[in-house]
């Protein structure tokens, strides 16, 4: 099964072949062409998914370390290296996953530069599951950093009024960041005499040095995670990005943040990981409850969401440091479940934009009267959000405390707090959208689901609960890479 | 074999010297015939590549004429580098009703200069060739002679590269007086175990009138002026080869001369590389003329080049001729794809010209584009790779605050790149533009391809090339 890691990555990139072809032989305002370029990339991205589902299927769960492994040598030394281990394969899926219901959510509601818009989107794919498979720490930072371009470009193009000055601040907050890891990512390539994760993995650095390292690391992963106080780049770009750039950055590029501090802060810097603990500690707890609060007094509904995923961000953070099993295995859980979640919320966010154009909660009102599917579904995601049991949201909160209140009791007491806050502010806005009876009139002619949303959010409704209530399907699948991880950093600062 | 022993080292500069004089006698006799010229200059510049790139390695005169691997490596480069230039400008003169013949020859002149500073083994090949090349460069500004504003510039540029050669003179008769020799060599064994201090000084005044040549801060003062006033295509031109071969001569000085002297030296090159990345930053910011923008993003780019440099050791000296490499790609690109865009016949300079050029010229538009990410270092085009080269020699050096300082200052400098692009990319078009020269969007395209995906591929012979190059400058 080797290649097939190479041949997910990069089956994007034949979609965007394909439409470039299209491009140079049809007209760019061709409905006929539009159309083509559309099916193009539907097509393409359920065969991306269709790859990543085969490798799931034949990837090994009972072995720790990295599968379908590749590497061929490169020039000064570096190598083009992939594989995934169990923390990985779940986020390529997740990617594949999540990539086909963008194309889908796309097809109305972009009707400009079309063609553009679906390449950038392939592009994003690859580079996104590039970033999990990459085993090579320059490959990786490639796939990290070229990221930007198309998402700048998502928001530019395709955004809403403020578009520039979001697009701007989303690239130049995460280049700061980047900067900062390539330069320790240099150094340890100098220090360590090899660009190999999984050689960096096992290799010793000196402890002084780590401090160092991780400050780079955690620079760039928690701008990108985001974590308070670097998060002010997210709502921003969240509320100026369409609604498939949404979903794609809540629940793909904000799991890279996470990703990164599995792969390298916490293996490669343990000491350093266990020095700032505390500081991680405190910042998600703030992240946990400030955010909750902001978040409560929002009047956009893209910006409330956005603001809960910071908070939800935040358990994440503390989970992933937390230093054993629960807690990792909660944190992984929570940024799947978080990358479904989240997504469907914002898709939820879309279906009523696309046909009012506003995003303002006070607009809104009674939609239940009028929409009771869409209320319906829209109902599930609230509960995931919170956290119901029985949802996916459930198993990861209650995992990433747990593994917190051993780690840190206070941490995980005050945590627990974002539960409830979490409950306030999505209850509340679901209260005010649905509930009720309509009072504004232009409400009055407002349609139901149609087929297309349906075939939507149908998957993310069987994710959500499927992950709610048969939690081993994810587990089966990390337990022996995170028990190797977790094992590795406890023997590493001698716990 | 030939006729004066060791005179087969110079064949690439006999090649362009014959040649630039028979096509003056050639254009000045048949005038109308002044396109033909060009390409006959350009094929004179592909035979000195190609001598260049075959002939056997050697010293001459007294060892004022070295010719190595890394001679070798830049000569290729520069000679290519300025027979791009070449049709660029003759279609850009034509254009605009500007007939010369002279245009193809001073380039080739100036080739010639900027080969015998990449092989100048002692103070007098390397003040013949800075002169030499400065000489023609300061004539190609000013070819556009009916503008006011070439005028200037080449005026501008005559004045202060007079003065730097003036500090590059004194410099060289301070080391010659101190040191007792002119060739590179026995300078070094002059250094050896401590330079003198009449030495060091004189070293400073030679690193400063080079950096001059090179637009380092605080010597760029000319570079936006000239960079603005000069015909595009001729800044297209010495904005990639000279700076290329200024560099080289720094690698030659330093290594071949003053080895001895490294930490001396280094301090002052890492200032003044982290004083241009941030001049070029920020004064970056506030121009509105495309020109001027990317004279102070070349400022910021000699910037890193100088930080390769300053790591003292031939990693350092590979990282700067991988650097310069791909720079030269990447400025010599975005200049083509100006020099190509017009609108009713008016060049488009300004940033708001571009309004919209993506639905105007795509191809030209995401050149542009990719040039633009290339200097700002972003993967995967090939300015990442550089920068890779850079700071990796930086940190082994021991320069890690210096790098980091240095990618700080490409974050601010990523402002104005994507500005641009912005303004490509996301706002509204201001009217249709000229069907642009087909040479122009030839060059401008495949260099933009160049910057990725063919970056990839060419990584692979590039960095073993520079490599062996790196080890001829006497530093390890």
């Amino acid at each position: 099964m080797t290649g097939i890691l190479s041949l997910t990555t990069f089956a994007p990139i034949l979609g965007v072949a394909a439409i470039l072809i299209l491009r140079f032989f049809g007209r760019t305002d061709d409905p006929k062409t539009v159309g083509a370029a559309k099916w193009i990339a539907l097509v393409t991205t359920l065969a991306t998914f269709a790859l990543s589902v085969l490798m799931l299927l034949r990837f090994d769960p009972n072995l720790p370390g990295f599968q379908f492994m590749e590497d061929a040598p490169w020039f000064a030394g570096l190598h083009y290296r992939m594989g995934v281990d169990g923390i990985s394969v779940l986020f390529v899926v997740l990617t594949t996953f999540l990539m086909p219901i963008c194309i889908l959510a796309s097809w109305k509601s972009i009707t400009t530069r079309v063609l553009e818009y679906m390449i950038c989107f392939l592009v994003l794919e690859t580079l996104m599951i590039g970033v999990f498979t990459a085993l090579d720490i320059i490959l990786f930072y490639v796939f990290f950093e070229f990221g930007l371009i198309p998402m700048f470009l998502i928001i530019g193009i395709w955004g809403g009024a403020r578009r520039v000055y979001a697009a701007f601040k989303f690239f130049l907050y995460t280049l700061l960041g980047s900067v900062l890891m390539l330069a320790a990512i240099l150094a340890m390539i100098q220090i360590a005499g090899t660009s190999s994760i999984p050689a960096l993995m096992v290799y010793k650095f000196d402890p002084g040095l780590q401090t160092w390292l991780w400050l780079a690391f955690f620079a760039s992963f928690a701008v990108k995670m985001p974590m308070w106080p670097v998060h002010t780049w997210l709502p921003d770009a969240h509320v100026e990005a369409p609604t498939a750039g949404s979903v794609i950055l809540a629940g793909v590029l904000l799991k890279m943040g996470g990703y990164g501090f599995l792969r390298f802060s916490l293996p490669m810097f343990p000491h350093a990981s266990l020095q700032f603990t505390p500081l991680i500690f405190a910042l998600s707890v703030i992240a946990v409850i400030y955010t909750s609060l902001v978040a409560f007094r929002q009047t956009d509904i893209k910006k409330l969401i956005a603001y809960s995923s910071v908070a939800h961000m935040g358990l994440v953070t503390m989970g992933i440091f937390s230093g054993n099993v629960q807690g990792e295995e909660g944190a992984i859980y929570q940024m799947l479940s978080h990358g479904v979640i989240s997504g469907a919320l914002f898709l939820c966010v879309g279906v009523i934009y696309d046909r009012m154009h506003t995003r303002e909660i006070a607009f809104y009102g009674g939609l239940v009267n009028r929409m009771p599917w869409y209320a319906a579904v829209f109902m599930l995601f609230t509960m995931g959000n919170v956290g119901l049991p029985g949802t996916s949201g459930f198993v990861g909160e209650i995992l990433s405390v747990t593994g917190t209140y051993s780690a840190s009791t206070w941490t995980a007491i005050l945590a627990t707090t974002g539960v409830i806050l979490s409950a306030v502010y999505m209850l509340t806005v679901y209260r005010r959208v649905v509930f009720g009876e309509i009072t504004n009139q232009k409400l009055a002619a407002i349609t139901d689901l149609d087929w297309r949303e349906v075939v939507i959010f149908a998957p993310l409704m069987v994710a959500t609960l499927v992950m709610g209530v048969v939690p081993s399907t994810v587990f089966n699948v990390t337990q022996a890479s995170v028990d190797h991880l977790t094992a590795a950093y406890r023997a590493a600062i001698g716990g | 074999m030939s006729l004066i022993p060791g005179l087969a080292v110079a064949y690439p500069e006999l090649i362009l010297a014959i040649g630039a004089l028979a096509l003056l006698v050639w254009g000045a006799f048949a005038p109308k015939t002044y396109i033909l010229v060009g390409w006959a200059a350009v094929a004179v510049l592909i035979g000195a590549a190609v001598m260049a790139a075959t002939q056997p390695f050697g010293r001459a005169f007294a060892g004022g004429l070295v010719f190595d691997a890394g001679a070798a490596f830049a000569k290729v480069a520069i000679y290519v580098a300025s027979a791009i230039c070449i049709p660029l400008g003759q279609r850009w003169f034509q254009r605009r009703g500007v007939i010369n013949f002279e245009f193809p020859i001073l380039i080739l002149i100036a080739a010639l200069g900027m080969g015998m500073m990449a092989s100048s083994g002692d103070l007098i090949s390397l003040y013949v060739g800075v002169e030499l090349h400065s000489l023609a460069l300061y004539v190609l500004a000013a070819m556009h002679r009916d503008n006011a504003r070439a005028s200037e510039a080449g005026l501008k540029y005559f004045v202060l590269g007079a003065l730097s050669s003036g500090l590059l003179l004194y410099g060289a008769s301070l080391i010659y007086g101190f040191a007792g020799s002119v060739v590179f060599s026995d300078i070094a064994v002059a250094v050896k175990g401590g330079a003198h201090v009449g030495v060091l000084f004189g070293l400073i005044f030679l690193i400063c009138g080079l950096a001059f040549k090179v637009s380092a801060a605080p010597f760029h003062m000319w570079t936006p002026d000239v960079y603005e006033g000069a015909p595009t295509p001729v800044v297209a031109f010495f904005a990639a080869a000279p700076k290329l071969a200024a560099m080289v001569l720094f690698a030659r000085v330093l290594g071949q001369g003053f080895a001895g002297a490294v930490p001396q030296w280094q301090q002052v090159l890492v200032t003044i590389g982290l004083i241009s990345i941030a001049v070029g930053a920020f004064a970056g910011l506030a121009q509105k003329n495309l020109k001027r923008l990317w004279a102070y993003s070349s400022i910021a780019n000699i910037g890193y080049a100088l930080l390769g440099l300053a790591s003292g050791d031939a990693q350092g000296v590979q990282a700067m001729l991988m650097f310069m490499i791909l720079y030269m790609v990447d400025v010599t690109g975005f200049f083509a794809c100006l020099a190509a865009l017009s609108r009713q016949g008016r060049s488009m300079e300004t940033i708001d010209d571009m309004a919209g050029l993506i639905k105007e010229q795509p191809g030209i538009a995401l050149a542009m584009t990719a040039f633009s990410l290339s200097a700002l270092g972003l993967p995967p085009f090939s300015g990442f790779w550089a920068k890779f080269y850079v700071f990796k020699a930086a940190i082994h050096a021991g320069l890690a605050p210096a790098a980091v300082a240095g990618l700080v200052g490409s974050v601010v400098a990523a402002f104005y790149y994507l500005r641009l692009i912005k303004v490509m990319w996301f706002d509204a078009g201001v009217g249709a533009t000229d069907k642009p020269p087909f040479e122009a969007r030839f060059i401008g395209v495949a260099l933009g391809l160049f910057t990725f995906p063919v970056v990839w591929v060419a990584l692979h012979w590039l960095d073993p090339l520079a490599a062996t190059a790196a080890h001829a400058f006497g530093l390890v």
